[in-house]
């Protein structure tokens, strides 16, 4: 392999590839995927000079290690967190040189959930249906890194964007989701669908890049049959029997046989991608533009 | 005319029909408007008794035009029927034939003699869910999901017929196994099954299943 790569010292809890994802094949059953923090990993791209759909690491609580191969540029965002260079504090948020075989260590999250590490020319993985994103609930992609994975880059790009510091949205203390009710509204009691739009959830710990989860009152069905399976649309509110709505994120079903008691609006996603577990809900009902 | 069009977020429309055969009518009927430069949409999901579209420009627009459209019946799929041998020895077989009140070889006799049609995809890339069995051969999902089912095991629930593309937790019954690649992401298209082919199973030899004490081999 050629020395524009770059090694995984620590993988960190869940680390993937990601870029914009794969939209357009959900009738063969393949989710869209991509980043979660879609905004923080075009705005780590923009820092070191890539395009907008340079492949950028994705990294979950607990952030990872990489080493270089040759000199690269990396910005790091998203989830706030500490970061270094072989033991000595850099800068978060901002365009950095790595020198090659320096270690570039992206701590756990200070605030948020995920952090996004671009590298300048990007993590050039064989594309699977023209996206280099892995995807969990499908399994396309490369695979989540583990210590000692060695992932190629692409040609370091002209220049990078001169700044000190970018201003990133701050993790969610509170996340508001706004929703439009529908398609399957009907199927709740008129009481369930008050409860989901005026009660408060919390972020379950058993979220994931498929779901949201959350706590909170259970919402009860005014009908009991079986739905027939559905095609599912990126942030569709599904409430499984148990009563507790999951937003469907990146990588989620693409057809399904719960009800969707609403759709939040995707502008609203990327805050529950760093919304961790506990965190207050509250879905706000909008009316559909 | 029951159809409904149903909005879902602010770009996205669900169009619900009355079967499974309206659906794969409309399914056909939007991809030829796609085709022809009539529709933009990101995504067509064809379902159950749904079809999706996700990524509209205008979905206020196409409410009333998918209301009140008339939709021919989907035309005969031209190409080639996909043909999957099947090793019919899932571990389910036997409880299949107990629910359809027939023998294990019957079993065979009617799956094999079926020409099924991919109504629509999810649950993993490239697993199709199947029509074709007549009424009466519904079989209930196994009460308790398997962990783990080999990939290419061939499955029945429901009304359905599908084949397990990889290795995943499952729930269907398990009649029989095929060599085929059901998905290949390195192959054009990666798919082997998608909304609308026609698929054929084609029984292998069952060494040791026929009466009468089992070939060599």
């Amino acid at each position: 392999m050629s020395d524009r790569a770059l090694s995984v010292v620590r993988a960190g809890a869940l680390t993937t590839v990601q870029d914009r994802g794969r939209p357009g094949h959900a009738h063969l059953g393949v989710s869209r995927s991509g980043a979660l923090d879609a905004p923080a990993a075009a705005l780590v791209n923009r820092l070191v000079g890539n395009p907008p759909d340079a492949a950028v690491l994705e990294t979950t609580l607990t952030g990872c290690a990489l080493r270089p191969r040759c000199a690269v540029t990396v910005a790091v965002g998203g989830a706030p967190c500490p970061v270094r260079v072989n033991g000595r504090p850099a800068p978060w948020g901002a365009p950095l040189r790595v020198p090659a075989g320096a270690v570039l260590d992206v701590g756990a999250a200070v605030l948020g959930l995920r952090t996004y590490v671009a590298v300048g020319g990007g993590v050039v993985v064989e594309p699977v249906l023209g996206s280099r994103s892995t995807d969990l609930l499908s399994g396309l992609g490369p695979v989540p890194l583990t210590d000692g994975t060695v992932l190629p880059l692409g040609a370091e790009p002209a220049g990078h964007t001169r700044v000190d510091v970018a201003p990133q949205p701050a993790p969610p203390a509170e996340l508001v989701l706004r929703v439009t009710l529908g398609p399957r509204e009907d199927w709740f009691t008129a009481a369930a669908v008050r409860a989901f739009t005026s009660r408060a959830y919390r972020v379950s710990p058993a979220s994931n890049r498929i779901g949201l989860r959350t706590e909170g009152p259970a919402l009860e069905r005014a009908l009991t049959g079986e739905l027939a399976s559905e095609g599912m649309v990126l942030g569709a509110v599904q409430v499984p029997p148990d009563g507790r709505p999951v937003v469907f994120l990146a990588d989620h079903p693409t057809t399904g046989g719960y009800p969707v008691i609403g759709v939040v609006r995707p502008a609203d996603l990327p805050a529950a991608a760093q919304a961790v577990p506990g965190t207050p809900v509250r879905f706000l009902a909008v009316r559909r533009r | 005319m029951s159809r409904r069009v149903l909005p879902v977020g602010d770009d996205a429309l669900v169009v619900e029909l009355t079967s499974g055969a309206e659906a794969e009518a409309l399914h056909a009927e939007l991809l030829r408007r796609r085709a022809a430069g009539l529709l933009t949409v990101r995504e067509i999901v064809p379902a159950a008794r749904t079809v999706l579209l996700d990524g509209l420009a205008d979905p206020v627009r196409w409410i009333a035009e998918l209301t009140t459209a008339e939709i021919p019946p989907a035309p005969a799929r031209a190409g080639e029927v996909v043909e999957l041998p099947v090793r019919y020895d899932g571990p389910d077989l036997a409880d299949v034939a107990a629910h359809w009140g027939v023998g294990e070889e019957e079993v065979v006799r009617i799956h094999a003699g079926v020409e099924f049609r991919v109504a629509f995809c999810g649950f993993a890339p490239g697993f199709g869910y199947l029509t074709g069995l007549p009424e009466g051969y519904d079989v209930p999902r196994r009460a308790t999901p398997r962990t783990s089912v080999p990939a290419g095991a061939v499955a029945l629930a429901g009304p359905y017929t599908g084949v397990y593309p990889r290795s995943s937790p499952g729930g269907w019954q398990l009649i029989g196994t095929t060599d085929a690649v059901l998905w290949d992401h390195t192959r054009v298209p990666a798919a082997l099954l998608s909304p609308g082919t026609r698929v054929r199973f084609v029984p292998t030899a069952r060494p040791g299943a026929a009466g009468g004490g089992g070939a060599a081999g």
